[in-house]
């Protein structure tokens, strides 16, 4: 027997009566016997269990096979655990290819056994002719950096910089402003228990005396390099480099507050922004007795779609806070929606109502006017314009993306939403990930927050990052893409395309390379590329052809 | 006896394939005609692969991913629908495209998966059988297939897909940005003068012939006809036969 020697052993599963009651086990195992390079095969009662993997394992060895096929379930179930059962038997796993004429054959044709059957054929003939071509891959390791980067010195980025710390990680905390703190340090009281912004900043000192964190203050960050476990990040602090190291990045950049310049004659004085009020609450400076707040000013609109999610409880807070000082102070929201989700936040609203808050509800097509003596609103519901004297008009401005979002997104690698704030994997599925692996999003960079969901975002966001940092070794796939660089001219559609950022130009060698690392193997960059010249490991065209020929020819 | 269509299935492991377990595991029948190749992702089906399964005498080809938004692989199946769009012009040119289709199918969708396949299987039926299987059609039809696996392997054509999204959000690299109905156009021209080329590929692959006569032969004028050979050459496909009384003639020196 040369090396050359396709052997193909076929493992035909009775799965019990799953299949065995609906397909004929044995045409199938006699059939595959028929078929090119297969010089075993046999059936089990069930191919999965002890009795099953055994005789995998003895026929790897007692037939010299070296490509195994198990036609039962789906490889979505059990693929993991045949492969891991060649593995044992000394057979590369990528060796084994599996056939599903359960899942998809004998639960969906169970009143057509014959042709069960001879789709189950087609299906093991297909099979059978991958397997020939398949090809020994290797799983690659790559060690991992035990610390990580956070950048952005804000509550979300404290919180996760300090969750990992305390887990023993080494934490580099980024922020370009002279103090941390963020928008915080601007907050007189935070809802809905209403106590005082400092003593969540106190935070601060925490960090600051961290001996596992490094804070790097005024810093801005210059480049970013590398992949999941091995960054690198160049920031300049006081004209001097630094490069830091990291396993994983935390995105925790929060947001800025949309500048009330130009909304409802904004003057500053007598009309003020929400962020405003707060500094005056906070020096216990208000003086005004009829006060009217102004909701979604500069947002649901066609410019910037969005809720800013945070504005209808800070004027609820607000609110509060002055009808507690001044009961006899007047106090008007006008609003499009308010939205208090949630039993503490509702709970919230009913308190502003029992205090005489009076809430008037305005369509967007007629926003309120601001006139010299009052303020006029028309109202849907008692379909006039009513007017309220103000001494004091106050604006709820969104919390907008920071303008340098893009140019750190584009050091990531990471997307963007329209908005430009930074846009998460999933909605659902993974909301603090990024498509790129190793980078995490937390806090108002991903979508205006408040303190609480920062702080749960923020945890979120270090315990994934703890789930790459605590692991030695990071095993990566075997069948991802790779570039055959005689064929490749160089046209780079496939960096665009990749979502993974997997792909790059190598400067020195100008050549397209795919990096093993952080490919996935979805296969994208290889079914578009125009030479041909992108090979998808474990999916090869030649692979993939050669069971669309097999079934269209085998009549 | 009733036609039973031979009818393959591209499902991306993520979503689709997920669903037609689901539909296993909710024991939900459906006709026995697909037979599926898994594929980790709707956009790793390379248009070639449909010309091939047509080539082989399969009667329909069914793609099926992610739900748009949903692919696991973040934008996948986006370019799965941009490079089938391709492939169904392709094929609209030889009346082939009614024998594919591109469907979205979750891994909740068990009951979809198996009304897709049903849909799918009576239409084909209804359609019959492959011409590529009809013994009086089957050479032209064959040529006519290969001439759109050529469209689609051809470097020119598959660059412009692949960057499709680049070239109508964010524009070439003079930062034109092409509208999608231009890019249409352009797809569509580039698809009718693949098709072309490899005609007179086929009209010249043994015998050396002048521009004239295969305009005659496959009725384009002669001007196009020339404009085609000099690319073709350009490609190295093509090169002069031999000059007879000034006029050249050209043959395929390429197998393609």
């Amino acid at each position: 027997m040369s090396d050359d020697d396709i052997r193909i052993g076929v493992f035909i599963c009775h799965c019990g009566t799953n299949i065995g009651g609906v397909l004929d086990i044995s045409e199938l195992t006699e059939y595959a016997k028929t078929l090119p390079n297969v010089v075993y095969s046999d059936a089990n009662l069930y191919t999965c269990s002890e009795v099953g993997l055994s005789e995998i394992r003895n026929n790897i060895k007692d037939n010299n096979l070296n490509r195994v096929i198990v036609a039962s379930c789906s490889p979505r179930t059990h693929e993991p655990l045949f492969r891991s059962t060649c593995q044992e038997a000394g057979l590369n796993p990528y060796l084994f290819e599996m056939v599903n004429i359960r899942d998809q054959d004998s639960w969906v044709h169970m009143k057509e056994p014959k042709k069960g059957t001879e789709k189950a054929k087609d299906l093991i003939r297909m099979g059978v002719y991958k397997a020939s071509l398949l090809e020994p891959l290797e799983k690659m390791q790559v060690g991992i950096i035990p610390s990580a980067i956070v950048i952005g010195g804000g509550i979300a980025g404290m919180n996760s910089a300090l969750n990992l710390a305390n887990q023993g990680f080494n934490v580099s905390l980024i922020e370009k402003e002279s103090e941390l703190g963020g928008l915080l340090r601007y907050l007189n009281k935070l809802y809905p228990t209403n106590e005082d912004a400092s003593n969540i900043l106190e935070t601060r000192n925490l960090v600051e005396n961290h001996k596992k964190i490094d804070v790097y203050k005024s810093a801005v960050i210059e480049k970013i390099e590398g992949y999941v476990g091995n960054y690198k990040v160049v920031i300049c602090q006081n004209k001097k480099t630094i490069e830091i190291e990291a396993g994983a990045i935390i995105v925790a950049t929060g947001a800025i507050p949309l500048s009330p310049e130009g909304y409802y004659d904004y003057n500053g004085k007598t009309i003020i922004s929400q962020l405003e009020l707060e500094d005056i609450l906070k020096k216990n400076e208000l003086t005004a007795n009829n006060i009217t707040m102004i909701q979604c000013v500069g947002c649901r609109n066609e410019e910037r779609k969005y809720c800013s999610n945070i504005c209808c409880m800070t004027a609820l807070k607000n609110a509060i806070l002055i009808k507690e000082q001044n009961p006899d102070a007047n106090v008007n929201i006008i609003f499009r929606d308010i939205q208090t989700q949630g039993v503490t936040y509702e709970a919230y609203y009913r308190i502003a109502r029992e205090k005489g808050i009076l809430f008037i509800k305005y369509v967007p097509e007629k926003p309120p006017v601001i006139k010299k003596d009052q303020i006029e609103v028309y109202n849907e519901f008692l379909n006039q314009v009513i007017g309220f004297p103000f001494d004091l008009v106050v604006l709820s401005m969104p919390l907008i993306a920071n303008k340098d979002s893009e140019h750190l997104a584009k050091m990531l690698k990471v997307p963007l939403e329209e908005n430009n704030f930074f846009l998460e994997a999933h909605v659902k599925l993974r909301p603090v990930d990024f498509a790129t692996d190793g980078v995490f999003v937390c806090g108002s960079a991903h979508w205006p927050a408040d303190i609480s969901e920062s702080i749960s975002q923020s945890n979120a966001a270090a315990s994934r990052a703890s789930t790459i940092l605590s692991k030695e070794m990071l095993e990566v796939e075997g069948s991802t893409a790779e570039v055959n660089s005689e064929l490749c001219v160089g046209c780079e559609a496939c960096i665009k395309m990749c979502p993974y950022s997997a792909i790059y130009k190598d400067e020195d060698t100008d050549i397209v390379v795919v990096n093993k690392v952080v490919c996935k193997g979805c296969g994208v960059c290889g079914a578009s590329c125009p030479q041909n010249a992108i090979t998808i490991h474990h999916f090869t065209s030649d692979q993939l052809i050669a069971e669309i020929v097999t079934y269209g020819g085998g009549e | 006896m009733v036609f039973e269509p031979k009818i393959l299935g591209f499902l991306c492991n993520w979503c689709s394939y997920a669903g037609a377990d689901l539909a296993g595991v909710s024991r939900i029948q459906y006709p026995t005609n697909v037979r599926v190749i898994r594929v980790m992702c709707s956009g790793r089906i390379d248009p070639v692969f449909i010309a091939e399964a047509f080539i082989n005498g399969i009667d329909g080809v069914l793609v099926l991913g992610c739900h748009l938004g949903d692919c696991h692989y973040i934008s996948g199946n986006y370019e799965a629908e941009l490079k089938m769009k391709m492939v169904s012009k392709s094929l609209s040119m030889i009346n082939f495209s009614d024998r594919i289709r591109l469907d979205w199918v979750s891994a909740a969708e068990g009951n979809r998966f198996a009304q897709i396949v049903s849909d799918f299987t009576e239409h084909i039926r209804k359609l019959g059988p492959s011409p590529a299987k009809n013994k009086k059609l089957k050479k032209q039809i064959i040529d006519n297939l290969n001439a759109v696996k050529f469209a689609l392997s051809d470097t020119r054509l598959r660059a412009l897909v692949a960057r499709q999204r680049e070239l109508t959000t964010e524009g070439n690299v003079y930062g034109e940005i092409i509208s999608n109905e231009e890019f249409e156009e352009i797809l569509n021209n580039a698809i009718d003068n693949e098709i072309i080329r490899h005609e007179i590929l086929e009209k010249i692959k043994n015998k050396g012939k002048s521009v004239p006569d295969i305009a005659k032969e496959i009725e384009v004028e002669p001007h196009k006809v020339l404009q085609h050979i000099v690319t073709l050459r350009a490609r190295g496909l093509v090169d002069v036969d031999e000059i007879n009384e000034e006029i050249p003639t050209f043959i395929s020196i390429k197998e393609v």
